[in-house]
């Protein structure tokens, strides 16, 4: 049991910098995605399978689509203003 | 501000951060240890005051179910607040038609067959998440969130369509509201029963058996469908003019 909380632990730790270095935002969103599993993981090693539940659905999935979504929004924005600009 | 001056400032802040952790650390508790007798009485009681054997939900739906009444209607709200930024817009910049610019890479046949495969998996297991919250861990906002990820897998399919036609039927707004709705009045009604309000006053049931733990039960399953109906406004929301031009594609 120790060995896996270390474990889990040891592999937030080393995904959080991933998260916070990637720059580009598509590939920042996918990074944070693998992290919230990863904290999920952690909490279900320490016990707290309701914890590790929500984490999962809300900061594995909800929370990367949402950010997603709105880089789909924005970017179709952009494209619109631009191609009035060049009207 | 220059760059030295602001390297002087975040110094001085890294440098007070620091102290103050490193001086946290030192009286740290060790791991596991709880101080408070409350998380000691509240399992030790919980599954005969209550017959729900997930204590989480218990506290969540039973002890502290105002707490959780306000946490709803944060997100309520929230949801709310998305809807009235995201109203479509009365000018006639909507009009225009919807121009990818680059070319969107074509979904892959493993996309198509694989979210087909997993809806029918996640639907069951959301509802399950959702109505056995007194039993195991989940519980009702956990599986609205599952089942609420279901139409996106809809939309990866191909399905437009039906993307379209689950996302903005009138269900989905009628869900969020009357899971909302639903929470209070069930609180309501206990002051009925002349109990105090949000008290547990549906017939407990056998511990163990799905219909259970009176209203833990019937808060779990609220819950799940408001935060269901409102995850899946939020997403219809996000993608209605592009599916809107989507559709207008394929005719």
């Amino acid at each position: 049991m120790k060995v896996l909380q270390w474990t889990s632990l040891l592999l937030v730790m080393a995904a959080a910098p991933g998260v916070v270095l990637s720059r580009e935002p598509k590939s920042q969103v996918v990074a944070l995605s693998f992290y919230g599993l990863l904290c999920g993981l952690m909490f279900f090693v320490f016990q707290a399978p309701d914890v590790a539940l929500s984490q999962i659905t809300i900061g594995a999935v909800m929370l990367p689509l949402l950010i997603l979504l709105a880089l789909t929004r924005m970017r179709r924005h952009n494209l619109l203003r631009q191609r009035k600009e060049g009207k | 501000m220059s760059s030295r001056a602001r390297l002087i400032v975040f110094l001085v802040g890294a440098l007070g951060l620091a102290t103050v952790f490193a001086l946290g650390f030192c009286d740290l508790p060790p791991m596991g240890d709880y101080r408070g007798p409350y998380g000691y009485v509240v399992t030790q009681v919980a599954v005969f005051e209550r017959h729900a054997t997930d204590v989480v939900n218990a506290i969540n739906y039973d002890y502290r179910a105002f707490d959780t009444l306000g946490e709803e209607f944060i997100l309520f709200a929230s949801i709310l607040g998305v809807l009235l930024i995201f109203r479509p817009s009365q000018n006639s910049e909507k009009k225009e038609s919807y121009d990818p610019g680059q070319e969107d890479l074509p979904a892959s046949d493993a996309l198509h067959v694989t979210t087909q495969g997993i809806m029918g998996i996640m639907i069951v297991f959301g509802v399950y998440l959702t109505t056995h919250g007194q039993l195991t861990p989940g519980g009702g906002f956990q599986g609205g969130v599952v089942l609420a990820s279901t139409p996106i897998l809809v939309y990866l399919a191909g399905d437009i369509e039906a993307f379209q036609g689950i996302t903005s039927s009138a269900l989905v707004k009628f869900s969020e509201c009357g899971g909302a709705a639903g929470y209070a009045i069930l609180g309501l009604a206990a002051t009925v029963f002349g109990a105090h309000f949000l008290t547990n006053v549906v017939p407990l049931g056998t511990t163990g058996d799905l219909f259970s733990s009176g209203t833990i039960a019937i808060i779990s399953v609220c819950v799940g469908i408001e935060v269901a109906g409102g995850f899946v406004q939020l997403i219809r929301v996000y993608l209605r003019e592009i599916v809107g031009a989507q559709l207008k594609e394929q005719e």
